[in-house]
């Protein structure tokens, strides 16, 4: 019970251009790799030239970070079409954006910040999911957000708005587990009952990432600043999670303070045994 | 009009240029693909929350007192000790200018 | 309660600005928490300029140039989601804030660094080789234009911008500038984007065949040696793309 995409149930580690050497024409052992869509939105030069010897070599899963889904305004029509360029000169094997918002009034404010959940985002954002899977000839998958605050304004929780999401418009979701164990640490919440009602048959891709924590007076806060390895409660929601749901493709997510690629290879591989328990479990 | 000499000094320089240009170069090229040449785009949130970016401060000419501290206390300008307005002479072509 | 659309812009006000916008429920002290956002959208966009323009942060300081950022960011925010475009405001920008006037040549290291950004994204086109380009021009070279490729940016200033650019790069030992000032051939090659000083008659010469102009008036007032110079700097650094007849003379 899964979103089929076109990645194996494997793991795969975000592309970082400091590592290429040392994924071209490896064995590395990674099902797939991802890139932030919006760095490959240059005419030419050594990023597509990258991005295209890799694609030879690996599954490719486009996650864009850009697209300001749950943003109140229209889609920016231009960067739609950016995106839909990049998916036919790549043909991904998966494309992702995020449920948050980052534009305003023309100024991108290069964050993913969040949204009420209510009746009219739910139709704003299903509107949109709409008009980037017509765009893109394609379903895409719904990343759940890390939050840091919630609103007053909102009357459904998020795990049933992404479940309607899903059903409206035939999207599938990327299930960010460190997300769910962030947002539900900050928001007091207890991330098992969170993923106990979240649409799994819908989760076509999963995210494992690393966070800060901060102590405040009023709890803990914990930033998604994917700047470390994945914490071991996380570890644990994922192998809970694919338990239920059988192998699905993980991606090891390390954006700042990167690390040499063999640490990043450790982390998929530990991923791998956690999926490989799986298979075997279900296989006896 | 170009007269016959200057193209056939054209001719020979052509040839000249395609002699030198098989020659090795003599600079030093390193290859840097690591290198972005541009900031990117990411999904995470900025490390920290206490010290990062919190000013809040506009340009208000007498509230700012930083002054530039890098390596620019090392450079003496020959020709521009005093500050001078620049001359132009130099000036880049339309399409090197940003947009 | 507010609709979303007058949220997103209370939202977008406060992360540039100060306070908490309405609406907003926290776990504890709503401020500190609404700060991760504020602080998020301030780091990043500064790490951007930063990978950007790093001689300039080189030569203002870490703190001076975080400053300018900031303002920078203020009046100048991002309008496409694509960050590798960002920061093309920023040498004029430069240009007109006061704390940075004494140092004239500021902004043109900006253009710098900004161009070497550009050539590195810029599109992809094969080279012609010396034969082909030697085949291209037998007849009437004079009329011949030059394709350059897109990768190519020039960039004259009144200040000895390549020096400057060179004496800041990681490991760069200090030397004295020349006095006066440099002009700059930026390109891209395999992989690296190299920052070559030009002569003055070079320079020109360049920027007239960039402009489009024929060999014949583009490279007018040099000598031979002059011009197989500079046609060899761009036939080496696989700068010249195409050719095209000014008229076709082959078969009149």
């Amino acid at each position: 019970m899964s979103f089929p995409t076109g990645l194996p149930p494997a793991t795969g580690i975000g592309f970082k251009r400091a590592h290429f050497d040392g994924l071209h024409a490896t064995r590395t052992g990674l099902g797939f790799i991802e890139i932030h869509a919006e760095n490959y939105m240059g005419a030419g030069g050594p990023p597509h030239a990258q991005l295209a010897a890799l694609r030879a070599d690996y599954a490719l899963s486009v996650h864009g970070v850009g697209l300001s889904i749950g943003g109140a305004g229209p889609l920016d029509a231009t960067h739609l079409a950016r995106l839909r360029t990049l998916c036919d000169r790549y043909q991904p094997d998966s494309f992702s954006e995020h449920l948050a918002w980052s534009s305003h009034d023309d100024a991108f404010l290069n964050d993913l910040l969040p949204l009420p959940y209510d009746d009219a985002t739910l139709a704003t954002v299903c509107a949109h999911i709409d008009q980037v899977q017509t765009a893109l000839g394609r379903p895409m998958l719904l990343e759940n957000p890390s939050t840091y605050l919630t609103f007053e304004a909102s009357t459904l929780a998020e795990t049933d708005f992404l479940a309607e999401i899903t059903r409206r418009t035939g999207c599938g979701l990327l299930l960010d587990i460190n997300n769910v164990f962030v947002s539900c640490t900050n928001h007091v919440a207890d991330p098992r009952a969170y993923l106990s009602v979240f649409p799994l048959h819908a989760v076509g891709e999963i995210h494992l990432g690393g966070h800060d924590a901060e102590d405040l007076p009023s709890g803990p806060l914990l930033i998604d600043s994917h700047a470390a390895p994945v914490a071991d409660p996380v570890w644990t929601l994922y192998a809970e999670t694919i338990a239920a749901t059988g192998p699905l493709p993980t991606l090891i997510e390390w954006d700042n303070d990167v690390p040499d690629l063999p640490v990043l290879l450790a982390e998929a591989r530990r991923a791998d045994a956690i999926l490989d328990g799986v298979r075997h479990a279900r296989a006896s | 009009m170009k007269t016959n000499r200057t193209t056939a000094t054209l001719a020979l320089a052509i040839a000249g240029a395609c002699g030198l240009a098989g020659a090795a170069s003599a600079q030093d090229m390193v290859k840097c693909y690591g290198v972005s040449l541009a900031g990117e785009n990411d999904c995470a949130a900025g490390p920290g929350t206490t010290c990062a970016g919190t000013s809040t401060i506009d340009y208000q000419g007498n509230a700012w007192t930083l002054v530039p501290e890098g390596s620019c206390t090392d450079i003496e300008l020959p020709a521009m000790a005093d500050g001078s307005a620049r001359m132009g002479s130099l000036e880049p072509l339309e399409r090197d200018r940003p947009a | 309660m507010p609709a979303h659309r007058e949220l997103q812009a209370a939202f977008g006000a406060a992360l540039t600005g100060t306070g908490v916008p309405p609406g907003v429920i926290a776990t504890g002290d709503v401020a500190r928490r609404f700060a991760v956002y504020r602080n998020t959208v301030q780091h990043s966009l500064t790490d951007a300029l930063s990978q950007r323009f790093p001689v300039i942060r080189r030569l203002v300081g870490a703190r001076f140039f975080d400053a300018v950022a900031g303002v920078f960011i203020r009046a100048h925010p991002p309008r496409s989601p694509v960050i590798a475009v960002y920061g093309a405001a920023f040498a004029d920008f430069l240009d007109g804030f006061p704390p940075a006037r004494r140092l004239a040549y500021l902004p043109d290291v900006a253009r710098l660094e900004w161009a070497r950004g550009l050539a590195f994204h810029a599109a992809d086109a094969a080279a012609l080789t010396p034969a082909a380009f030697a085949d291209a021009t037998a007849h009437d070279p004079d009329r011949v234009a030059l394709t350059l490729h897109p990768c190519l940016h020039l960039l004259g200033s009144d200040y000895p911008v390549v020096s400057i650019w060179r004496a800041n790069q990681p490991g760069a030992d200090p030397a004295p500038l020349p006095a006066g000032g440099e002009a700059a051939l930026i390109f891209r090659d395999a992989g690296d984007v190299p920052v070559l000083p030009l002569d003055p008659p070079t320079f020109r010469m360049i920027g007239a065949l960039a402009a489009g102009k024929p060999m014949g008036a583009a490279l007018a007032h040099a000598d031979q040696d002059q011009i197989a110079r500079t046609l060899s700097t761009l036939l080496r650094h696989g700068l010249i793309v195409g050719t095209a007849p000014f008229q076709n003379t082959r078969f009149p």
